[in-house]
């Protein structure tokens, strides 16, 4: 009973944490104290006060501002990464785990190809090649999150292949593509979102680091990542900007991660 | 067991104790001097190997070339006492200094500034660092001590060449020049580590005043730990440092203030659309605030320019031109709906992102055209890329750098706005311009060319070629126990001027 308890109250933890923060980042879209972008030079580096609840940074513009857009730019990127990843990802997971043969072979090497890359050398490939820039490295990133995730839904779609109910659904007459989109994808769904949930971590993690590189957003536009990297500068002269925006970022990956933790000790 | 490791720490605890006393130097050392060097000295120790500015600067110390600038820029007679040149300017008799000697103490020969010459325009087989050098028809050691040298075309500017450090002299003897440089300079080289540090010591045979301090170390230090050094008191003085850094430092230091002498500027694609069109070049100039861009990303430091040369040319600085485009808003809107762009227009700005003011300066830039209706988006690059992109390759639309000046020429900054310039990569074209930059070449007379050059800086500024912000500032920090540190308008570390103070 008490251990139930314990995942469900991680479960519970997560929950409001990611909550609160998808709040911001959605707040920020509409309303944002000041304007995120706008300079003030009498505002350089001021500290914290109640018209500025976070201080402002070296061109004056308020902290709070920012990472409430720069939440929104960071949770768009990851969210972006994470689909492409899991809508290709389960495409080619689907029918390689489901025919198997030659294709399955080839496209298994393949991933584990890519997979053996230092995914940030390949996404800093992607960009010198696309350009930087908020979409392109969504994209690249998204490519990226591909082969862990065919690799998963493959395994899920081997197991489920040869079950009884989809060798009932096969004698009925139903498609392929019936039998895995219809009748096995909705029995991944468990481990599905905890990938997703560990995926969104990682993609979280990967555009601040790429947008600390100063590959990713481009400035002005914030992000959780360029602002961690502009605070760096200040570190003595204005600790609270690194911290503030440290926090965000550890506050978000901390709710999700509980979230994925609690998802999968509930199974 | 346990009481011996007690025993083992405590004498390591008292030892470090001990010993911590004893990593500063000694008070009263005081003719030593230590000074950060944000890079090593990698590419090469032979001067005419050494492409890096960081290492030039160093290397300035060591070596002297015929003629060596000083402080203002102007040139000095060093290695030789005095020059002549023929009248169709394509002979340059110079005339060595008696008694000069290299630093192993022989004495400096015509043979070996012959040979000296001849390494450094790549007459020997090595590259040249110096383009105008290909110029360079032949050497004669005429005498035992005058040499001459003979061009192939004439050339206003050769004698600012060869005061350069790649223009170096040094002793033909010296088989290993990469290691074991020798030259004529105020310092002697002593040794270096990789990573760690260069040492030098006064040369007392210098021909000139003899330089103040007996030993210097150049420290290598990179990034912020230049200011721990400061800090510490294990570094005396460093150069280049940034706003942000300086203000870091405490009391025991002079921070002097001086410029990098690059221009910094929006530079345009002046063949693409719509920066073809003067109006809206204009109107972009109109549209910038240069002192809040100041204010905004350098805390209020930099100089205003208004066209491609920097204050230190004082001969060809034009002050007023930095206000000739105060910022007008409305002004800015009416050129653009002129030239029919009524709702703005989209623009990149292409920017090396790891030069952080360029960056910042970007991201101000961004804020102020918006208000004009200009909407620009900040594309950051990598170095390289910026380099061949940009740079070489001119696919750009905008993009926001400092542009020095390689020698102690105004040709060196407005030449590359000549339209058929290799490196006019603002691609600029002016016939007016051109014509007068044809003129300049030929033309030796100081007062008019003074003059040529002033015009082409006009008319830069007319047609607003580009958007010129600023000279950016730049830092030194000096210990307090030393003074003397004088800016040139060149990119050097001028040690020998330095003293401790009374």
């Amino acid at each position: 009973m008490k251990k139930r308890f314990m995942k469900n109250r991680r479960l519970f933890i997560g929950a409001v944490i990611t909550g609160i923060m998808v709040l911001l980042a959605v707040a920020g879209v509409f309303f944002t104290p000041y304007d995120p972008n706008a300079m003030d030079t009498s505002a350089k580096l001021a500290g914290i006060s109640l018209k500025h609840l976070m201080g402002c940074d070296n061109f004056g513009r308020d902290i709070l501002s920012r990472i409430l857009s720069g939440l929104g730019t960071t949770m768009l990127v990851a969210l972006g990464t994470v689909f492409i990843g899991v809508f290709f990802g389960t495409i080619i997971g689907a029918f390689t785990g489901y025919y198997g043969g030659i294709p399955d072979e080839v496209l298994m090497r393949f991933n584990d190809a890519v997979l053996a890359f230092p995914s940030l050398l390949l996404a800093l490939v992607f960009i010198s090649v696309m350009g930087a820039g908020k979409l392109n490295v969504t994209i690249a990133l998204g490519i990226l999150f591909i082969p862990s995730y065919a690799r998963i839904m493959r395994g899920e779609f081997l197991r489920c292949k040869n079950l009884d109910y989809v060798r009932s659904a096969r004698l009925m007459g139903a498609s392929d593509i019936r039998i895995m989109f219809v009748h096995i994808l909705p029995n991944t769904v468990q481990v599905m979102l905890s990938t997703i949930a560990i995926g969104f971590n990682n993609a979280v993690l990967a555009e601040a680091g790429m947008s600390y590189l100063g590959i990713g957003v481009q400035p002005p536009d914030s992000s959780l990542g360029r602002m961690l990297s502009e605070a760096q500068s200040y570190l003595f002269i204005r600790p609270g900007y690194a911290v503030c925006t440290g926090t965000a970022i550890v506050l978000l990956i901390l709710g999700f991660a509980m979230l994925s933790e609690g998802l999968e000790k509930n199974a | 067991m346990r009481k011996r490791i007690v025993f083992t720490l405590s004498v390591l605890l008292t030892l470090t104790i001990a010993l911590s006393g004893c990593s500063g130097r000694k008070a009263g050392d005081s003719s030593r001097i230590v000074v950060g060097i944000p890079q090593d000295l990698e590419d090469s120790l032979d001067p005419h190997k050494a492409a890096a500015a960081g290492t030039r600067e160093v290397l300035f110390n060591v070596f002297e070339g015929l003629l060596k600038p000083d402080v203002n820029g102007d040139l000095i007679p060093a290695v030789a006492k005095e020059y002549t040149v023929s009248d169709d300017g394509l002979t340059y008799s110079f005339i060595l200094r008696d008694g000069i000697k290299f630093h192993d103490g022989n004495p400096v020969t015509a043979q070996d500034v012959k040979y000296s010459i001849e390494k450094s325009a790549g007459m020997t087989g090595d590259a040249s660092l110096i383009a105008a050098f290909s110029n360079i028809d032949k050497v004669n050691a005429v005498s035992d001590s005058q040499v001459d040298i003979v061009l192939k075309e004439r050339d206003v500017d050769f004698p600012a060449y060869l005061a350069s450090v790649s223009a170096a002299i040094i002793p033909m003897a010296n088989a290993t020049p990469d290691t074991t440089p020798i030259g004529t300079g105020p310092y002697k080289y002593v040794s270096r580590s990789p990573q760690e540090n260069v040492i030098m010591e006064r040369f007392d045979d210098y021909w000139g005043e003899k330089a103040n301090i007996k030993d210097v170390e150049f420290k290598i230090e990179v990034g912020d730990a230049m200011i721990m050094d400061l800090k510490g008191g294990s570094v005396d003085m460093s150069a280049r440092l940034s706003v942000t850094q300086v203000k870091q430092l405490g009391d025991e230091f002079d921070i002097l203030e001086g410029s990098m002498n690059l221009v910094q500027a929006l530079y345009l694609n002046n063949k693409v659309k719509p920066f073809d069109d003067v109006r809206v070049r204009q109107a972009l100039c109109y549209a910038t605030d240069t002192q809040e861009i100041l204010d905004l990303a350098f805390d209020g430091h930099g100089a205003p320019i208004g066209s491609s040369v920097f204050p230190a040319f004082g001969k060809y600085f034009i002050p007023e031109l930095a206000d000739k485009y105060p910022r007008d808003v409305n002004k800015a809107k009416e050129l653009l709906k002129e030239a029919g762009y009524a709702d703005g227009f989209d623009m990149t700005i292409t920017v090396p992102s790891n030069y952080i003011p360029h960056v910042d300066t970007a991201q101000v830039l961004v804020e102020q055209l918006k208000e004009a209706g200009i909407r620009a988006t900040i594309n950051q690059v990598e170095w390289n890329t910026w380099l061949s992109d940009v740079y070489a390759g001119r696919s750009y639309e905008s993009t926001v750098i400092g542009v020095d000046a390689s020698s102690m020429t105004a040709e060196a900054l407005l030449g590359r706005f000549y339209s058929k310039a290799d490196n006019n990569f603002a691609n600029y074209s002016n016939a007016e311009y051109d014509r007068l930059y044809e003129e300049s070449r030929i033309t030796f007379d100081d007062a008019r060319r003074t003059e040529l050059y002033k015009d082409m800086e006009m008319i830069l500024a007319d047609d607003a070629a580009n958007v010129y912000i600023q000279d950016m500032a730049e830092f030194v920090a000096l210990n307090k126990k030393f003074e003397g540190y004088e800016f040139y308008p060149l990119y050097v570390l001028d040690i020998a001027k330095l003293k401790v103070k009374e």
